[in-house]
């Protein structure tokens, strides 16, 4: 065992630094002991301590190298390793440090203004997230399903004190200002403006309305709970008030199944009270369709209602129409037209999805179903849905139209979509109907002309 | 309406994706499930009508704080503390539970009182319990480093709201190395605590009754632009403290030879700020204590066996759950075996937001853990994560200054995972040791589910369903 003590009068390093350089030194082969420290009075104490002798003369200025080594000949690789230490301390992370993103959606507000907040965490973390909004004083767009109902009144409660829209929760589309949100179709600017409680429904209005050369400014969702007794339209109302306080906005069209009856009357009252007129348009058995009441604003506004079109075209076969949806409403229309015996099935509905991507992102689960449907001998018709727009299947008719193509069935297809959704739909018409389909933009157009093939209207 | 300037994306990439593609900048939040077992809770609290109120006020009740010096004295008189009354670090603790450091600086006090001859002595005396009691310094406005033993004989510091006239108070410093407050009991520690009482702290007083009132609260902005976090660094505090208070220690009548001993004292001895910065930050944050509906954490405070914390919404109770080991580097041969669990209530620095939340502004310790410059500034964004907002007088220049993150959340600690970065000194486990290194710690993650399910149950009761 052999002692080594140096001073360095002159040298510098700070305390932390050094530390490091003495921890690091006393990692090195035949180092007993090494401490690297200025000599202060506490660190000459210290040293001290550790059985090193220092000369009397150490200031408070020098640097002072101490060392216990197995034997003399580890000196000059310690030595070494001390310099090594220092510059090593000293050395610069070159590496670029990139900010981290944010953690909550409050952090993320407190970057930015103006910001609009798009959730779609699980549905027992949505509403912290959305609260974090709304206490921010910024609107908010609840993808998330399953969020309890307690959390969405509370949600609303506190969003309707703020001025603040919060649109959902479950709330698949929205149009803000042209911006689409959600599955959203690309639209132009127009006089209308829609409140909707359902995401395909408003899917097929904006597609109609676009078809009619109709603009939306913008289409607020507010969630199917909305209009429910305990939520009572709390967001209806504010997604009314903005777009009333819109100049662009001509008509507000709301859409959504009925009310609960007393909610019905307060939001009647409410509506009547803007000075923008309100079209309402309630979905339900006895009610008129989702491309009824699109007719239904085209001649309020003074248009002209269009035909709809329809490119292919299928052949009479006797037997059930088979309805296979992507679209919660557009299955639920489809219902209401053709009722019983006929099957309709939502690959939308949580049942499907549970574990799985929403079937306007991943086909996979309906195609195998549509496969099955096409070999049951008592199908006649098979009916299905499209939907396009931003955040939906890149392009859906490519396997899709493969599968058509297989089928010894009839097969009527509504594909929901405006020409200038990312998607092209006059490209996917054209492939569904090449495979044999016949392709229709009204989803009621397209149930009806199913019923008609599979042994007529009931 | 108008298009949205900017969207903030919490979830399924795909829809920022879409909203990209439309040629409006997406944020994009790093969301990931909160803590096991929080997601109710945090529901609830989330649904307290007062929340957003509450914390606001406490948040504007702790910025509006401006915390002067206004005298030095003895604890007996200020802090009304009776012979045998020791004051603590930390939640509540006894005898029993106490760590080494924690006892040693009891014997060491014990003796420094007269109570015993040899700090040693005073093992049968605490272990009796007779005629001695212990109490956290956050239950009488005083907060004390590490051990944090104050004791009637004890001169402390006393730091006013002008505006309220709260008051809050904390001991003089001893210097580093082996010292009471890391339980240290040779009779050189005694020795030091004598001279405090008896020589620097009258001295003290009679500078600052002629100098004060001194805005600590200036002090601790100044010092964070001079490369102080004001917890584990307090070179340029103290020097702005003596540079304040010298012109009066020189004209205090005190012999010159006193006077040269006290001044050397305070200038070679770079923690001496410590003692101001963490009673002001105390004073600011006792201003947010009692806000129901607030989930504003207001104290931090270890005793080295437990970690506690109190929050604005939730009285005096404390949720405490074990003390951590510091990571950081030893002095001289010591090694994590000779480290006692993380002690002391300086973390209300941190509280306040400054400590390891302004390690920003501070680059020059962030080699306590083999860290570097980007960590140190990564350090103090990731605490923006975790607070309710910003000081705008305690500023970072290197983050184009930045307020420091302020108002810890305890529904954002749960939520996030990230835990307050704590800068801290390590005691010896054993008693007498004293200090054995610094670095850098956390509270245990627990605690705060522990405070969460607490404001959760108040926000239920008080919530009409």
């Amino acid at each position: 065992m052999t002692t080594h003590v140096e001073l360095r009068p002159g040298a510098y390093a700070d305390s932390v630094t050094l530390l490091q350089v003495s921890r690091t030194v006393q990692g090195l082969p035949g180092v007993d002991a090494a401490q690297v420290a200025m000599a202060t009075p506490l660190n000459v104490d210290v040293l001290a301590e550790m059985g090193f002798d220092i000369p009397a003369e150490a200031t408070p200025n020098d640097m002072v190298v101490a060392l216990r080594l197995d034997d003399a000949s580890a000196l000059a690789g310690a030595l070494a390793g001390v310099e090594q230490a220092l510059r090593d301390a000293n050395r610069r992370d070159e590496s670029t440090s990139a900010i981290a993103p944010p953690r909550t959606t409050a952090s993320a507000l407190k970057r930015g203004s103006g910001a609009m907040a798009l959730i779609s965490v699980p549905g027992a973390n949505a509403f912290v997230e959305a609260m974090d909004a709304v206490d921010a004083g910024n609107d908010v767009m609840v993808f998330s399903d399953n969020v309890p109902l307690e959390q969405e009144i509370a949600l609303k409660r506190a969003a309707a004190e703020r001025g603040v829209l919060v649109m959902g929760p479950d709330c698949g589309t929205a149009v803000v200002g042209g911006l689409g949100l959600g599955f959203a179709n690309t639209v132009s600017p127009g006089p209308v403006g829609i409140v909707a409680a359902s995401g395909t429904g408003c899917q097929q209005l904006l597609a109609l309305l676009d078809r009619a050369g109709v603009g939306v400014t913008s289409a607020l969702g507010v969630g199917g709970r909305d209009l429910s007794a305990e939520v009572r339209g709390l967001a209806t109302r504010e997604a009314l008030r903005r777009l009333d306080e819109d100049p662009a906005v001509e008509l507000i069209v709301l859409v959504s199944k009925p009310p609960a009856d007393d909610v019905a009357a307060e939001i009647e009252e409410y509506a009547g009270s803007l000075s923008t007129p309100v079209e309402h348009a309630l979905l339900g058995a006895g009610r008129p369709d989702l491309t009824a009441a699109a007719e239904s604003v085209l001649r309020r506004l003074g248009r002209e209602v269009p035909a709809w079109p329809v490119v292919g075209s299928a052949s009479p076969r006797a037997g059930l129409v088979r309805g296979l949806f992507v679209g919660g409403t557009l299955k639920s229309e489809a219902q209401l037209i053709a009722g019983d015996p006929h099957t309709f099935v939502d690959f939308g509905d949580d049942a499907y999805t549970a574990g799985r991507a929403h079937p306007m992102i991943d086909p996979t689960l309906r195609l195998e179903h549509l496969a099955r449907a096409a070999a049951d001998p008592e199908t006649g018709v098979l009916l299905l849905d499209v939907v396009l727009g931003h955040g939906a299947e890149p392009d859906p008719a490519s396997r899709l139209a493969a599968a058509i193509s297989g089928l010894d069935k009839p097969v009527v297809v509504a594909v929901v979509g405006t020409d200038a959704d990312p998607q092209d739909r006059e490209r996917q018409v054209r492939a569904l109907a090449d495979a044999g389909a016949e392709v229709h933009l009204s989803n009621a157009g397209a149930t009806r002309r199913a019923l008609e093939l599979a042994g007529g209207l009931r | 309406m108008t298009t949205p300037n900017t969207v903030v994306n919490v979830g399924a990439d795909l829809l920022a994706d879409a909203v990209a593609e439309q040629a409006v900048p997406v944020t994009r939040v790093d969301w990931r499930p909160p803590m096991v077992g929080t997601e109710a809770d945090l529901a609830d609290v989330a649904a307290d009508p007062r929340r957003r109120t509450a914390n606001e006020q406490a948040l504007a009740a702790m910025l509006d704080v401006t915390a002067t010096l206004v005298d030095v004295a003895p604890a007996s008189e200020v802090l009304g503390l009776q012979r045998g009354e020791f004051l603590h670090a930390g939640p509540p603790i006894t005898w029993e539970r106490a760590s080494g450091p924690m006892r040693g600086a009891l014997m060491g006090a014990a003796a420094f009182e007269g109570l015993v001859d040899d700090p040693e002595d005073a093992v049968a005396l605490f272990e009796s319990g007779a005629n001695v009691s212990l109490e956290p310094c956050h239950h009488r406005s005083a907060v004390g480093p590490m051990a944090g033993i104050t004791t009637p004989g004890m001169w402390v510091w006393v730091l006013e709201d002008q505006a309220s006239g709260r008051r809050t108070y904390c001991t003089l410093n001893e210097g580093l190395g082996k010292v009471l407050r890391y339980g240290a009991y040779a009779p050189d520690v005694i020795e030091r605590l004598h001279w405090l009482a008896d020589v620097l702290a009258p001295l003290l007083q009679k500078a600052v009754r002629a100098a004060g009132p001194v805005d600590i609260t200036g002090i601790l902005t100044q010092m964070l632009q001079m490369g102080d976090e004001a917890h584990n660094r307090n070179r340029a505090g103290t020097l702005m403290t003596l540079r304040d208070l010298a012109p009066a220690m020189v004209t205090s009548g005190f012999d010159a030879p006193d006077v040269a001993q006290a001044m050397r004292f305070i200038g070679g001895n770079d923690h001496f700020f410590l003692n101001l910065a963490m009673p002001a930050c105390k004073l600011a944050l006792d201003a947010a204590r009692n806000i129901d509906g607030s989930t504003m954490v207001v104290a931090m405070a270890r005793n080295g066996t437990d970690f506690g914390i109190q929050v604005a919404g939730t009285g005096d109770e404390w949720f405490t759950g074990p003390s951590q080991q510091v990571d950081g580097l030893y002095f001289g041969d010591y090694g994590p075996d000779d480290a006692n669990p993380d002690i002391g209530d300086s973390a209300i620095t941190e509280t306040a937001g400054i400590g390891g939340f302004a390690m920003a502004t501070a680059p020059a310790i962030v080699r306590f853990v083999g860290g570097s410059v980007p960590d140190a500034l990564n350090t103090t964004r990731r605490m923006h994560e975790i607070t309710l907002g910003e000081n705008p007088r305690w500023s970072v220049p290197v983050l184009e200054f930045q307020g420091t993150p302020t108002g810890i959340d305890v529904t954002k600690v749960c939520r996030t995972g990230i835990l307050p970065q704590i800068n801290t000194g390590m005691a010896g486990k054993l008693a007498g040791v004293g200090q054995v290194g610094a670095g850098l710690v956390t509270p245990p993650a627990e605690i705060f589910p522990k405070a969460l399910a607490r404001l959760a149950e108040l926000a239920v009761s008080r919530t009409p369903s």
